[in-house]
């Protein structure tokens, strides 16, 4: 078939395929699906992005998925970007029913990204600003030397991760502590409120409030932010890596705390749409095949898209046909599956998805289980309910992330950072911690520390700018 | 409306390079690391082992992306069953050490290794960049030049029998792709390509290599292994500078005998140890096989350093004899886990000639450091 006449099937499906998931209740952006061949989908799968910066970790990810592809072990058949209009990228030489359920899966990805809240701040320009950023990065690299640019990344991207992605919650208490203190920090409201106090001495007078002299005030999460507004080494074109690098992080972030419920969202909309669309018989064996690929199950991992999509077909027929008890004690009526599952992908993140939606059943019937390592052997350890919810959601907190944070900026008075790590019963990899380290070092200026627990003790591990030390505390 | 809009394009994108730069970039820092990493990969069994596999995998250790995490053989994960698991049930093992080495990636979860694929001669490359040959003489008869041919060149005209099919194929695809033809591909006699030979000289040149090891009964597996390597290396080395590399052979206890490599690097004899017994084999064998003047010989000897004190002044005798015919003449010893005074090597300090070189080995990585010792000098240019 020539492009052309593929191009019009497609259009055609798209068409179909648009009407019913609008009547279905999805609300999306307008689409761009563009066709592209297989390396440049590895790419965009690898840099998360068509636009992103260079960098040799996204070439060692894009070698890795190719080398899989190429090897026929795995298939990106999409790649859909949280971007108003919203892009997707088809696979070159997918068949036309594989573009068929790949578009109304993406659909489903849009409808995500537009009404789940936890999107609700995502920048919908991102393409284009990640190309700017990357044409700076790039200019850097002309003008300070690219070696010296790609070694910072480096740096950066080993505290990528700690950001505090809830930026629009206020520091409640820290302000709290001031008002109850009397003190001025806690009077503005408005960046105009000092008008008022033009006449007034500005009184710090609390003593609490001048007795505090921490830095920061209070533990920061995001670590990155308070390299970029406290390191004394940076240097501007540095700091604005670093904060690029920070917003990527922020824009990346929401799409991983919703992975299994956006890609249930998107595979439980995929069955529905393409249920309605006339297959013949060949096409259905084909759609079927590649739908049961999608929902494979492992032993060894959970696979987002079957969990995902089975919780929401859970709640649609809990809410549909509720219990006598789920009807007299909680007042459910039945009947309201539908709108119950779209109230549940704007509201709730993965976390809130399994903690609120994982029941017992559900994890009966999937058979789902901890498993941890003794010896040589991984071996299931926890097979009771409501201990493998929380091992599943504990495992998905701070997107899997040690939560780490800054302690102190001027430990011991010499303008060391002090990190800790708050442990919650997993220890850290030390051999990575103690490569980590100097990367921190690197951006701060000065010697590092981070605090955390080995065999039950509190251990400090510390970089001074040769080597690592660790001490008990 | 929004939603209601949409396109579908396609563009060409043969121009973005991008990921392809970066997996460029991605290699070359995984050779930078190899490079770093010699000294551990000079002795990696893969390699020295490798019958004649032309890639081998490295195992590389500076390649992460560093960050916090948490320890993965200390956290619970969460999988699904079929419906029958039970608690205790093993879902997988680890392999354990010594077996089941190249289990594929991707079996287990979160196993962050890494390892190259890469050819022995990349890393040969990388090795002999260093070394020189030094003490390259001029032997007295003239190098004789040989003719030999090469395939090295295509042509659209040629011999039927030297046709060049994969280009051939290639032209045809490429003839149809360009008129946009569906037709079954059809070879036309433009689209034919040949091999050509062109006639190249080549410089006879001929080294001998005379391997030399200790096999008393203080000589375990492990300094058999170290002696392995540096030999492999030695001889590849040389193979890239000499067009005939010759290798023999020679084990000894009190006794020398010449042995086939096999024997050399398995059997094992005990008794005591006379070194001066394998030089003196050595000069016969110059003597009757390896004439100087028409050879390059390297002379190499791995012991323990435990001789008998009553023979090292034979040794010392044996070794000047032999720097006279030799290019190269090395001791190697090997320091075992026990503790003892060499004897060897103090004797071993009277022989003051630019040719011979005594390096010391301790374990798998020292293999590395002693090839550059003993290969140190860059070519032409004679030592202090």
């Amino acid at each position: 078939m020539n492009p052309k006449e593929e191009t019009r099937l497609l259009e055609q499906a798209l068409g179909e395929i648009t009407a019913r998931a609008k009547e279905y209740g999805l609300d999306f952006y307008d689409m761009y699906f563009e066709i592209c061949p297989a390396d440049i989908i590895y790419t965009f799968g690898a840099y998360g992005m068509p636009t992103r910066f260079s960098h040799w970790t996204f070439g060692k990810s894009y070698h890795k998925m190719k080398t899989q592809y190429d090897y026929n072990l795995g298939r990106i058949y999409e790649m859909v970007i949280n971007s108003n209009p919203c892009y997707a990228f088809l696979l070159e030489g997918n068949t036309l029913i594989q573009n068929k359920l790949v578009m109304a899966h993406v659909l489903g990805h849009c409808d995500f990204f537009k009404n789940n809240a936890y999107f609700k701040n995502t920048s919908r320009d991102m393409v284009e600003s990640m190309a700017v950023a990357a044409e700076r990065f790039r200019n850097y690299g002309f003008k300070y030397g690219h070696p010296r640019v790609e070694s910072f990344i480096d740096a950066v991207i080993a505290i990528q991760e700690h950001v505090e992605p809830r930026v629009r919650v206020k520091k409640k208490k820290y302000k709290d502590q001031h008002q109850k203190n009397n003190c001025r920090a806690a009077i503005p409201e408005t960046p105009y409120d000092d008008l008022w106090l033009l006449d007034e001495k500005p009184e710090y007078d609390c003593d609490n409030c001048q007795q505090s002299k921490r830095f920061p005030e209070e533990p920061e999460k995001d670590l990155m932010l308070f390299m970029i507004q406290h390191s004394k080494e940076l240097e501007d074109w540095q700091r604005d890596i670093m904060s690029v690098v920070r917003h990527e992080m922020l824009y990346f972030w929401p799409q991983m705390e919703t992975k299994i419920m956006n890609e249930g969202w998107a595979t439980y909309w995929h069955l529905r749409i393409m249920r309605e669309i006339e297959l013949d018989e060949a096409e259905a064996l084909e759609f079927a095949k590649m739908h049961s690929g999608i929902i494979q199950t492992s032993r060894a991992r959970l696979n987002p898209y079957h969990l995902g999509l089975k919780i929401f077909e859970d709640i649609e027929k809990r809410w549909d046909n509720p219990s006598q008890e789920e009807r007299e004690r909680l007042g459910r009526p039945g009947g309201e599956g539908r709108d119950k599952i779209f109230e549940v992908r704007a509201e709730e993140n993965d976390i809130s998805f399994l903690r609120n939606y994982l029941t017992k059943e559900l994890i009966d019937e999937l058979d789902l289980y901890l498993f941890k390592k003794t010896g040589y052997d991984w071996k299931i350890s926890d097979k009771e309910w409501e201990k493998v919810r929380d091992g599943i959601v504990s495992s998905l907190t701070n997107c899997g992330y040690p939560f780490v944070l800054v302690q102190d900026g001027d430990f011991n008075k010499r303008g060391e950072l002090y990190l800790k790590h708050n442990y919650e019963g997993t220890e850290l990899d030390v051999n990575y911690l103690e490569k980590t380290l100097p990367h921190v070092y690197t951006l701060w200026g000065r010697p590092s520390h981070l605090e955390t627990v080995l065999d039950n003790k509190p251990v400090l591990f510390s970089y001074n700018g040769e080597k690592v030390s660790k001490k008990f505390l | 409306m929004p939603g209601s809009n949409f396109i579908i394009s396609r563009e060409d994108w043969s121009l973005h390079r991008k990921g392809e730069m970066d997996r460029q970039r991605h290699r070359e820092k995984v050779r930078e690391a190899i490079k770093k990493n010699l000294a551990d990969i000079v002795s990696e069994e893969s390699i020295i082992m490798h019958d004649g596999r032309k890639i081998v995998k490295v195992p590389i250790r500076s390649l992460h992306e560093y960050h916090f995490r948490f320890d993965f053989g200390k956290q619970k994960h969460a999988g699904q069953g079929q419906g029958d698991s039970k608690q205790g049930d093993v879902i997988y093992s680890d392999p354990q050490q010594g077996q089941g080495k190249n289990k594929g990636a991707g079996e287990e979860p979160g196993v962050d290794y890494y390892e190259a694929d890469i050819t022995v001669d990349e890393i040969a490359e990388m090795i002999f960049e260093d070394l020189g040959l030094p003490n390259l003489e001029q032997k007295k008869k003239p190098e004789m030049a040989s003719e030999s041919l090469e395939f090295k060149d295509v042509r659209k005209k040629g011999i039927s029998s030297n046709i060049d099919r994969k280009r051939t194929i290639m032209e045809a695809v490429k003839r149809s792709a360009v008129k946009g033809d569906t037709e079954p591909l059809v070879i036309t006699p433009e689209d034919l390509r040949f091999k050509t030979w062109e006639i190249t000289y080549k410089y006879e040149s001929n080294a001998v290599v005379l391997a030399m090891m200790d096999t008393s009964g203080s000589m375990g597996p492990f300094e058999k292994y170290i002696a392995r390597s540096f030999f492999f290396w030695m001889v590849r080395f040389l193979r890239t500078k000499y067009n005939n590399v010759h290798i023999v052979f020679l084990a000894h206890h009190t006794d020398a005998k010449e042995t086939t490599e096999e024997e050399f690097f398995t059997k094992g004899a005990s008794g005591g140890t006379r070194c001066s017994s394998v030089y003196k084999l050595a000069l016969e064998v110059i003597e009757k096989r390896y004439s100087p003047s028409d050879y390059n010989i390297y002379a190499f000897h791995f012991s323990d350093g435990d001789n008998l004190a009553s023979d090292n002044e034979n040794c010392v005798q044996a070794i000047n004899a032999l720097l006279q015919v030799c290019n190269m003449v090395g001791y190697g010893e090997i320091e075992g886990p026990y503790y003892y005074t060499s004897t060897l090597r103090t004797a071993f300090k009277r022989v003051q000639n630019h040719k011979f070189t005594c390096v010391t080995i301790k374990d798998k990585s020292g293999v590395y450091p002693a090839l550059k010792k003993f290969f140190a000098q860059p070519p032409g240019q004679a030592s202090k």
